[in-house]
């Protein structure tokens, strides 16, 4: 008897009206109630990367050596948006509210590269890039952040570039989001091949970004070494990516032109 | 409380999702590399599995047939949503790592299985517990292949060393073919042949017999 009445389209409304009502005000619900805590995880995480790429905080670690937290380390470090064109710092946008990543989706704010200036494959490059900065007690600056990213083997890798105050030499690299093959390109996660980063020279004599990933490293006493990190065993177009990638960011479409008057002191 | 009992466990070995249906082999491949992303993903399966088990099994009476699929879809979904944002908002770091692998619990076929194979025919207890069993069928599945994947492809285990690689100093060439996909088929056939060896009743029949040779004088 109950059948028909359950198959009537009267009833085939109800329930579909009801269950997409309900459902609709449990999905609304959970991501309206939970939005705070996200927004605050993602901004922390992206601090911690800063730091990580910094040096300042160890890998998988919430609080440093002295137990100082997430927050409080990164309060040592300004941030500021630099006109990557110019190369010279910009107020047009507010450098707490910014999003790099997504700017470079905006057609507003960034433009299509063609494919030639393209190395690291990012497609669209912003106007404007972010940058953190560490400052010793004289006021000069001890460490300077730049957020990376470019195209390895599977995906875009994300990371975060870290500088010595000469604005040429690496003081550390950390990438936060890669798709790369666990064990062969997820190896850019590794602490020991990572630790390789600190001290490379970042331009070659001509200053031109010289950054190289190698199967066997020049010796120590060449020219070249200074330039040089072993390249991911396994992992070809990883390094080549990783490579490009940094080579892109602190080249003249990149941060090069800020990074030229920081070096010449003019910024 | 007997029956309840037989629908919690015998989904583990009796009448595994994976194992005895082969079904949600993709998310079996696809999070196993790592045991720390593998309990996530076992968690909310078995949560999704039994609340939408209940719920599908509360409106069973009142379902229109012509529509079921779609209302069950629209309940698993949405609970799907939930156990996504709540992972993002209380476990940054592994829902990061699981991406795009938590909103397809939705497409698990398991999930879908039990709604419409269970739920639709039991009372919302029975379906709840019932949706946990098949959950932890789940589990024990994928937790056996995640023990087998993370250390010997990566010599690690909840991120601990357990064998230290060359890439760290140690002595332990790592398998790269424990951390793609196909090793988890391989680990899952080799369970499969020990749990039918061990329970010889889930050994299907042969779809087909093979004749004998053909004698040559028969064939002229």
């Amino acid at each position: 008897m109950s059948q028909p009445k359950r198959d009537g389209i009267g009833n085939i409304l109800i329930v579909a009206v009801s269950v997409c009502l309900l459902c609709s005000i449990l999905v609304s619900v959970a991501a309206v109630a939970l939005k705070p805590v996200q927004q605050v995880n993602r901004e922390l995480d992206q601090k911690r990367n800063v730091l990580v790429a910094a040096g300042v905080l160890e890998e998988g670690q919430t609080t440093d050596a002295e137990g100082r937290g997430i927050e409080e380390l990164f309060a040592e470090f300004e941030t500021r948006v630099v006109d990557l064109r110019t190369g010279e710092y910009t107020d047009a946008v507010d450098p707490q509210a910014f999003d790099q990543l997504a700017a470079a989706r905006d057609p507003a704010t960034s433009e299509m590269l063609p494919s030639a200036e393209d190395p690291a494959t990012i497609k669209r490059l912003e106007r404007y890039g972010v940058v953190y900065l560490k400052r010793d007690e004289a006021g000069s600056v001890e460490t300077a952040v730049l957020p990376i990213r470019g195209y390895g083997l599977w995906g875009t890798l994300y990371g975060f570039l870290a500088l010595e105050g000469d604005f040429e030499t690496v003081a550390g690299i950390g990438f936060y989001q890669h798709q790369e093959t666990p064990g062969l390109g997820g190896e850019v996660e590794n602490p020991r091949w990572k630790a390789q980063w600190d001290g490379v020279e970042l331009f070659g004599s001509d200053g031109a970004p010289a950054v190289e990933l190698v199967k066997s490293r020049a010796p120590a006493d060449s020219p070249e070494a200074d330039h040089q990190v072993d390249a991911l065993a396994g992992a070809t177009m990883t390094s080549r990516g990783v490579q490009n990638l940094v080579n892109f960011w602190v080249g003249d479409r990149g941060y090069g032109n800020w990074l030229d008057r920081m070096r010449q002191g003019r910024a | 409380m007997s029956k309840s009992r037989d629908v919690l466990f015998n989904p583990i070995f009796d009448n595994n999702p994976i194992a005895l249906q082969v079904l949600g082999i993709c998310s079996a491949l696809a999070v196993t590399v790592s045991m720390a992303n593998t309990l996530v993903m076992c968690l909310a399966v078995t949560f999704v599995t039994a609340f939408s088990s209940l719920f599908v099994s509360m409106l069973r009476n009142r379902m229109p047939s012509s529509i079921r699929i779609i209302v069950q879809m629209t309940i698993i979904a949405s609970l799907v949503i939930v156990v996504d944002q709540v992972l993002q908002a209380y476990a940054f770091d592994i829902s990061k790592k699981l991406s795009v692998f938590v909103g397809l619990i939705i497409t698990n076929c398991i999930v879908l299985g039990r709604a419409e194979g269970f739920a639709m025919q039991n009372g919302p207890w029975l379906s709840f517990v019932d949706g946990i069993g098949n959950g932890l069928g789940y589990s024990v599945l994928l937790i056996s292949v995640a023990l087998l994947r993370e250390p010997l492809g990566a010599g690690t285990l909840m991120g601990f060393e357990v064998l230290p690689s060359v890439n760290n100093g140690g002595w332990y060439v790592p398998n790269g073919m424990m951390l793609l996909s196909p090793s988890a088929f391989f680990i899952i056939g080799l369970f499969i042949w020990a749990l039918r060896t061990w329970k010889p009743a889930q050994v299907e029949e042969p779809d087909y017999e093979i004749a004998e040779n053909v004698q040559y004088r028969e064939a002229l």
